[in-house]
């Protein structure tokens, strides 16, 4: 149908997840299922002497408890994103043997006819711990001498990572004016209002292992429970169900990820397993804890010059499947919209006695846009100079597209592929009326109240690929399927699938159906991570669309004696331009592609078409955002009054849902800087474990009327609609423009912001002590 | 995160469960509104062998007058509270603290005997009826007592009451003519248990010189904290900035507060401070302003 991408669409999944008929792994039910739960450590660090399970085996109702011993040996979970060698020794094993190194880690499960009675079991199982000191700083863990986690490593420094390009020595030592800072982000990680689950049912009869709950990279996933279990990958089918939220943190492969199988084949009954909020928040990954010691260069009119950053990025206890590439993309992306000759980047990868990390929307560039953004700040502060022409004579201007940055990550140069920097900052600037708010706040001041504006430039990535998989067929009711490789976490996958098939179709979205997720009829895939849905599923989608549409026309002109250019698809028909009544439904054709029926020479029966769409790079989305605080000076509290954020993403296929990733990635990035944080004490105890502790905002916390502009300035070549990743862009530069403001507003005082998150207590020590940043 | 198992009794009038208070004692627990206990249920650290729920007690739920004070059944929600006309009417300083417990999900279960039998230091109800000097009824069987608020409130997440006793009622005395009162926190989220909260209730001779004033802090101690010296420095005073300034540096200087998560001790002395100054402000303003 004309018109259906770029159109706001209501979304495909809404009626059934806003009429409860939405189904997720927790409400699936099988009979005879048994259900789970997870011993883990409450040590960060101890070496791990006899386990008696023998009172928990006797308790009515307990099917099994399964440790390291019963497991015997399974392999550890691999890297997915980036393996390396020097990662080997130490991927996490699914459950501990000898030793626990952070506080969840499990090591045993219960397996019992009721969720209640699992967890009475587990207060029965008695573990000796000969508890060791734990490495919890990781500026301390990376010395010499400190507490190894990982023996074979040899210290606690599993990678060093080195960006470079120019001259950064002698850059700064030309400067006018060098700012060193230290800049802190804390731990905190995406958490998902579904937390994460499994069902696993095996009928030993066919041989065959289903898994349901398995999301994000499904197919991935079904490899690494192949080669774990030993059992062959054609014999796993992995189900998606609904997904209420991923954030890249639900649906990378995990310890129970092969547990919960493995239970289930050995018992020869279904095994549920759902996770709750406990264990969400010591089990599942940590994210986005960094240590920035950073030094810029710049001239007297604030030209950079040169950046040179170090930085320690606190991986926890083991590797997990994403290896270290969020350390990786924060060094990648950090020199962000500016022009900066001269960059250094060094990265110390350490590992610490706290639970294993991984990707969180943004990955890396939350981090780094917070460090780099302020540093531009104190610049413009430094030099007397307004912030906003700070960044504005230091954008990469369009014409020096593509630009290429000097490092690299995933396997790829950091090459800009197109982008208009300065469009996107001034249409923030413009809807948030800077100039405006720059008067508001002189005034206010005059009156002792504090109000701040920040700002801050995103250069995000998106898109990786290496390809996607997709399958659109009509079948015999003359009904359109759309079979794709991607991986629904609640984005609106269905409906952004839809839109571009339908456009080829001649067909609104409501009549195709999407289909994801399930490997039993999707056979290849790739999965929903790094803004890559509407790019890689959707360039599938449309690739393979458009083969069908010519295989329909095909078929048509032959059944109707015309040349294909005189036929119109439109509303599920062919006909002839012109006259209508010689026409043929879908549902004709289709009948008419079935095996056996005469066929234009050289097509295949069938009315479908496939597509692999390959995406050999990715793109980087940018834009700005811009944020207006009041600070109370006397208790430290900061209420959002004001929010921009005007982003490029090439084409919008749907704008509201576009403008829903904004919104929602803004709700996240406002708890990156007010609110959340995994806060360890000195012996490495978890003491964040309940939502009383970790603080989400809710949408009391998010601003009224978040203005979010979708640019469509600037289509990436790298894709036939030019779309490019919306799903992190309201993330990233959170973080940037909220501490930015605070500052700004925090001027008078002195104060120096380098740490999130701004909560009222650190707020006010610092104004109270200006000089304890 | 499921409870360890237990009894569950659902006596239907209060003898009934008085009686099975007496009989399992210590190994019971009433069950209110189940905001603040089934989390400990299910986090295992409360195991009672036995839960009383009080919900089909409707005897337990009214708001009404009696003998000049406000007196609020144990098992009125908090939402009926906060939407009543008589709360605003004759005890604005709980009108105005409701809204500030939880979220209206919470306060539609979470009853005002669930909040202040479970003690919080940093709950909202127990500083009301504190700085009200309120009185709370406790029943056992065949016996009542009426035990004052300063009384009751004895520790963390203790009160008063016996084992065998249940809270019956709470009663909010009505301020004398020419009172005013303020209710001022700061939490870390809308809806968050404050990191510090201020109940001020202040009254005026006809000449505008303070007769009365009471400051309870949530919050900053084990219990809901009076600070008395702080008061005690405004009677007899004008309610002017400089002796709302003086009485909250006695505020700061008389707090020991614990620190936490989410606020040092520090910060807590401070701002409970700043939220001293400006809550009598505010109350004062409320004089003007309601001639209640
Ligand atoms: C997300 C969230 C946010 C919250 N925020 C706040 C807040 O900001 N401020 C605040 O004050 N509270 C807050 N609460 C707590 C809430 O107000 C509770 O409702 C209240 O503390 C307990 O009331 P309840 O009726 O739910 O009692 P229950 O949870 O049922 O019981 C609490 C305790 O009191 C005992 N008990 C209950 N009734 C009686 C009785 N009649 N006699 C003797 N003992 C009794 C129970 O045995 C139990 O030990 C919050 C709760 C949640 C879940």
């Amino acid at each position: 149908m004309a018109g259906l991408i770029g159109a706001s669409i209501k979304r495909k999944e809404d009626p059934r997840l806003l009429t409860g008929r939405g189904r997720y792994v927790a409400d699936l039910r099988l009979p005879g299922m048994l259900h789970a739960a997870v011993l883990r450590s409450p040590h960060p660090h101890a070496r791990l002497r006899a386990t008696d399970a023998s009172a928990a085996r006797a308790l009515p109702g307990v099917v099994a408890v399964i440790t390291a011993r019963d497991l015997g040996p399974v392999g550890r979970i691999p890297v997915r994103l980036g393996p390396r060698p020097s990662l080997e020794a130490c991927l996490q094993p699914p459950l501990a043997s000898d030793r626990v190194r952070y506080v969840g880690e499990p090591i045993a499960v219960v397996v019992a006819a009721s969720r209640y009675l699992a967890e009475d079991a587990l207060e029965r199982i008695t573990v000796g711990y000969e508890p060791l000191q734990a490495a919890v700083d990781a500026r301390l863990a990376a010395e010499a001498g400190a507490p190894a986690l990982h023996e074979a490593l040899g210290g606690n420094v599993v990678e060093r990572l080195l960006t470079q390009s120019g001259d950064v020595a002698g850059a700064l030592a030309a400067a006018d004016r060098r700012i060193r800072e230290r800049f802190v982000v804390q731990r905190h990680t995406g958490v998902p209002m579904e937390t994460r689950g499994l069902v696993a049912a095996y009928d030993a009869g066919t041989r065959l292992l289903t898994v349901w709950g398995v999301a994000k990279v499904p197919h991935w996933n079904r490899r690494v429970l192949a080669e774990l279990l030993d059992h062959p990958e054609h014999l796993i089918r992995v189900v998606e169900l609904e997904v209420g939220g991923g954030f890249g943190v639900r649906g990378e492969f995990y310890p129970e990820d092969l547990l919960v199988p493995w239970a289930a084949m050995r018992l020869g009954r279904p095994v549920q397993w759902v996770e709750d909020r406990r264990e969400h928040l010591m089990a599942a990954n940590h994210s986005r804890e960094q240590l920035h010691d950073v030094e810029i260069g710049v001239r007297r009119d604030g030209t950079i010059l040169a950046l040179h950053d170090r930085f320690l990025a606190d991986l926890g206890a083991y590797i997990r499947t994403h290896g270290v590439i969020v350390p990786e993309l924060t060094a990648a992306l950090l020199p962000g919209p500016y022009r900066i000759r001269n960059y250094r980047c060094e990265v110390l990868c350490v590992l610490t006695n706290k639970t294993p990390t991984g990707t969180y929307r943004g990955p890396g560039r939350f981090e780094g846009t917070f460090v780099r953004e302020r540093l531009v700040d104190m610049v413009a502060g430094a030099l007397g100079l307004d912030p906003a022409e700070v960044r504005r004579r230091n954008f990469i201007q369009p014409e020096e597209m593509p630009y290429e940055v000097g490092g690299a990550a995933l396997g790829q140069p950091t090459v800009y592929d197109c982008g208009n920097y300065p469009g996107a900052f001034e249409t923030a600037l413009a809807a948030i009326d800077y100039k405006a708010v720059r008067e508001e706040q002189a005034a206010a001041r005059r009156q002792g109240r504090h109000l701040g504006i920040g700002l801050g430039c995103v250069v995000e990535k998106a898109g990786l690929g290496p390809w996607e998989y997709a399958r659109v067929e009509v079948d015999g009711s003359g009904q359109v399927t759309v079979y794709s490789g991607a991986a629904s976490v609640g984005q609106g996958l269905e409906t952004t699938l839809a839109q571009i098939c339908g456009e080829e179709l001649g067909l609104p979205a409501e009549a195709i159906t999407v289909i994801h997720g399930d490997s039993a009829l999707v056979p290849f895939g790739i999965g929903a991570f790094a803004s890559r849905g509407a790019m890689v599923a959707g360039g599938a989608v449309l690739e393979a669309s458009r083969r069908l549409r010519a295989k329909i026309l095909a078929l048509a002109a032959r059944l109707l004696e015309a040349r294909g250019d005189d036929l119109v698809l439109d509303h599920g028909r062919v006909h002839v331009r012109g006259a209508p009544g010689r026409a043929l439904s879908l549902r004709d054709l289709a009948r008419a592609a079935a095996p056996g029926q005469p066929l234009p020479p050289g097509m295949e029966p069938g009315l479908s078409a496939q597509h692999f769409f390959e995406a050999p790079r990715m793109s980087y989305p940018y834009g700005t955002h811009a944020a207006v605080v009041e600070v109370d000076a006397e208790t430290g509290q900061v209420a959002l009054l004001k929010y921009v954020i005007a982003y490029d993403v090439g084409r919008a296929i749907n704008p509201a849902i576009v403008a829903g990733q904004f919104v929602g990635g803004l709700a996240q990035g406002i708890g990156g800087a007010l609110y959340e944080e995994l806060v360890y004490d000195a012996d490495g105890q978890l003491l964040t474990t309940t939502f009383m502790d970790y603080l989400l905002p809710t949408a009391m916390e998010t601003p009224a009327g978040v203005v979010a502009k979708i640019l469509e300035e600037t289509p990436t070549p790298l894709h036939p609609l030019g779309s490019k990743g919306a799903g992190e862009g309201g993330s990233s530069g959170a973080g940037a423009a909220i501490a930015n403001a605070v500052a700004d507003a925090l001027a008078p005082f002195g104060v120096v912001v380098n740490a999130l998150p701004l909560s009222p207590d650190r707020l006010l020590r610092l104004i109270l002590n200006p000089g304890s940043g | 995160m499921k409870p360890p198992p237990f009894e569950y009794h659902a006596p239907p009038s209060l003898e009934e469960a008085l009686t099975l208070l007496r009989e399992h004692g210590d190994e019971a627990k009433a069950l209110a509104g189940g905001q603040s206990l089934v989390p400990l249920l299910n986090f295992r650290l409360a195991r009672p062998r036995h839960l009383i729920d009080l919900n089909r007690i409707p005897s337990l739920d009214y708001i009404r007058e009696d003998d000049g004070a406000l007196a609020v059944g144990a098992m009125t929600r908090q939402r009926a509270v906060e939407r009543s006309p008589l709360v605003r009417e004759r005890c604005p300083l709980l009108a105005e603290a409701m809204p500030l417990v939880g979220h209206f999900q919470i306060r539609n279960r979470g009853t005002v005997g669930g909040s202040l039998a479970h003690a919080d230091p940093a709950a909202e109800l127990p500083a009301v009826v504190t700085a009200l000097r309120g009185a709370l009824v406790a029943r056992r069987p065949g016996g009542q007592r009426v035990i004052p608020a300063e009384r009751f409130f004895v520790a963390y997440l203790t009160t008063a009451l016996e084992p065998d006793e249940l809270l019956v009622e709470a009663r909010f005395p009505a301020p004398p003519p020419r009172s005013g009162s303020a209710f001022l926190e700061v939490s870390r989220r809308h809806g968050d248990f404050a990191l510090v909260g201020v109940a001020a209730v202040v009254t005026l001779d006809e000449g505008g010189v303070l007769t009365h004033a009471a400051l309870a802090l949530t919050g900053v101690g084990p219990t809901p904290v009076l600070a008395e010296e702080a008061a005690r420095v405004l009677v007899g005073d004008r309610p002017t900035p400089q002796a709302f300034e003086a009485a909250a540096r006695k505020v700061s200087e008389g707090l020991r507060p614990d620190a936490d998560l989410h606020a040092s001790a520090e910060y807590r002395r401070h701002v409970a401070g700043v939220l001293a100054r400006r809550a009598l402000a505010r109350a004062v303003e409320q004089v003007g302003g309601g001639a209640r």
